[in-house]
């Protein structure tokens, strides 16, 4: 298929999400017009090579991370620790701050930059408690009326014996279920690496954004070679089968928008990156905070349910 | 290239051991072999151990059911191919296998029907139609569940039995999960009770949504309940593994489930839960 035949049936797909049936309640005012804008930043192509692309960009070891980006446009930031019942997890950072003079809830996968950091975080892997501390978080936000905005950037759930006897599963169902009950506008964004459940775990919001060169999938390129290739080896192969990037997302109508970055990468100028991310959250929640917030809950569970394509 | 890849799972680069090739009907505890008449007549529990074999969907519904009561929902749902997803077969084709195999049109059967008198809304899934696994449909079935209960006023039980989200459906597998979460959410919203009977396995994506928010959870003998398995715990961490690593035993004794109950026992303890429940609507 030339570039120009898959331009041609995106824009039909795109044209088309707003008469889905599966996308009821989670098209508004303006979102054509968005989707419009995407389109055009997305003109890069998407061959298995550009996606395996955007897999090693999501992965790489400069890119910045939730705190780089706290760092750089939320002031006065606080950041809470601990779940109050067991421990504080490293991989997942929570906090308030300001961002654009307003305060705000921030919950972040951290992966940690140096090899030390690196294993105290688990690589951005979290525990139950790491869910356990956001979830705490988000109380405290919906308590004072405070936008709840996560940045999600994790290769998945940390997969160990403790995180398992501590219920990482429910963990990672409550905290989605918090999200779903929430009536405070929340916005993600996926920065790096969505890695399955403990991506959607912080991602159940009312805008769910992405980098352009992020990824978000349902389980790594690797695991999934492993499991259907029967061989780690063919994650290229299997990348380019489920597709984890964000133009194809974005077309599967599981995010809202897109996120620019600086030219090859976010990883090149991470001030520039902080800059057009900055702007995207604030434009998402400019957009969401007029909205009752009954209604906010109403349309994100509508726009959830949704969700899937089937006969 | 690769100095720039941070790759947890490089482990994984080993082919894992191949599947268990035992018969089906053989006890993988104590060896003991089964006609599919005898395990039919001890509702597929081992005689001699009292190993949990596999339960279908439909025997399932049979059992808890009172004769003549089931009234299927959503039966004509089916899965489509959204991504064009080939490994090593293409995923329309392994779905009809599935479905030739299993008479199944999904892993999730849904419906109505009355438990020793209480009406109920049913969501069971089948472990032998593509692992259990859950893809859009399955989500959808799930959901239309929470609603149909909601929208009678009655108790929904639901029967997982799942290896978790199904991969060939690439990220709308994933979005499944906040699916079903928001879908348990209307139902708890509207005062309804939700029964989970975990079976073996119930793990990654479906306990990790819908699965773990039940008002009681109640797990079967010997169930695996772990969001990640333990060959995977294993092979990424190379931790030693409990004996009981991720057994519904284990998940008692840490409190992630409230009882674990026999087959033998089953029947009598959900009809118990739904008088203690009471009519809802």
């Amino acid at each position: 298929m030339s570039e120009r035949d898959q331009e041609v049936r995106i824009r039909q797909r795109l044209s088309g999400l707003s008469r889905l049936p599966l996308l009821r309640g989670a098209r508004v005012e303006g979102e054509s017009e968005r989707l419009e804008r995407q389109l055009e930043r997305l003109q890069a192509d998407t061959s298995d090579e550009a996606i395996w692309r955007s897999v090693e960009l999501a992965r790489h070891p400069d890119r910045p991370y939730t705190l780089d980006y706290v760092e750089r446009f939320i002031d006065d930031w606080f950041e809470l620790h601990g779940d109050r019942g067991r421990a504080d997890d490293g991989a997942l950072v929570t906090g308030l701050g300001k961002l654009d003079g307003r305060t705000v809830a921030l919950i972040g996968h951290q992966k940690g930059r140096d090899v030390k950091e690196r294993l105290d975080r688990q690589f951005g892997m979290a525990y139950p408690e790491g869910y356990g501390k956001a979830i705490r978080v988000m109380e405290i936000a919906e308590r004072f009326g405070f936008p709840v905005l996560s940045l999600v950037d994790t290769p998945g759930a940390y997969p160990g014996v403790a995180a398992e006897q501590h219920g990482q599963g429910g963990a990672i169902a409550r905290s989605q279920a918090e999200m779903a009950r929430l009536t405070v506008p929340t916005v993600a964004c996926i920065i790096g690496e969505g890695g399955s459940g403990g991506a959607v775990a912080i991602a159940v919001a009312d805008r769910v954004l992405m980098q352009e060169n992020a990824i978000y999938s349902v389980i790594t390129p690797e695991g999934c070679a492993a499991i259907l290739w029967r061989d780690a080896g063919e994650a290229k192969k299997a990348a380019a089968a489920f597709k984890p990037d964000a133009r194809h997302c974005l077309e599967l109508g599981v995010i809202d928008g897109v996120v620019a970055e600086p030219e090859g990468g976010a990883q090149n100028d991470h001030d520039a990156a902080a800059l057009l991310l900055r702007a995207a959250l604030v434009e998402a929640l400019e957009e969401l905070e007029d909205t009752p917030g009954e209604e906010l809950r109403r349309r994100r569970r509508a726009k959830f349910r949704g969700m899937g394509v089937f006969a | 290239m690769s100095e720039a890849r941070i790759d947890v799972q490089v482990e994984h680069r080993h082919a894992p051991p191949p599947a268990q090739t035992t018969h089906p009907n053989t006890c993988p505890k104590c060896g003991s072999h089964y006609r599919n008449d005898e395990l039919a007549a001890t509702l597929w529990v081992c005689g001699h151990c009292g190993h949990h074999f596999p339960m279908g969907a439909r025997a399932r519904i049979e059992w808890y059911t009172d004769a003549g009561s089931f009234v299927e929902e959503a039966a004509d749902v089916r899965s489509e191919d959204p991504l064009d997803f080939f490994d090593l077969r293409p995923y329309a084709e392994r779905l009809s296998e599935a479905e030739l195999n299993t008479g199944l049109g999904e892993a999730a059967l849904i419906g109505q029907a009355t438990i020793d008198g209480h009406p109920v809304e049913l969501s069971v899934m089948d472990f032998t139609f593509m692992g259990g696994s859950m893809g859009s449909a399955v989500g959808e079935k799930f959901s239309r569940a929470c609603d149909s209960a909601v929208e009678r006023g009655v108790p929904l039980v639901s029967v997982t039995s799942s290896g978790g989200a199904r991969m060939q459906e690439g990220i709308l597998s994933l979005m499944q999960l906040p699916k079903t979460v928001c879908a348990v959410e209307d139902l708890h919203d509207a005062y309804i009770p939700m029964i989970t009977v975990m079976a073996h396995p119930t793990t990654a994506g479906v306990l990790a949504s819908f699965a773990s928010l039940g008002d009681v959870t109640i797990a079967e003998p010997g169930a695996l309940i772990a969001f990640t398995g333990p060959r995977v715990v294993q092979q990424t961490t190379r931790e030693k593994l409990p004996d009981d690593f991720g057994l519904a035993e284990q998940n008692l004794r840490f409190g992630h489930v409230d009882a674990i109950v026999p087959r033998a026992e089953q029947l009598e303890q959900i009809t118990r839960l739904l008088r203690l429940f009471g009519a809802v609507a």
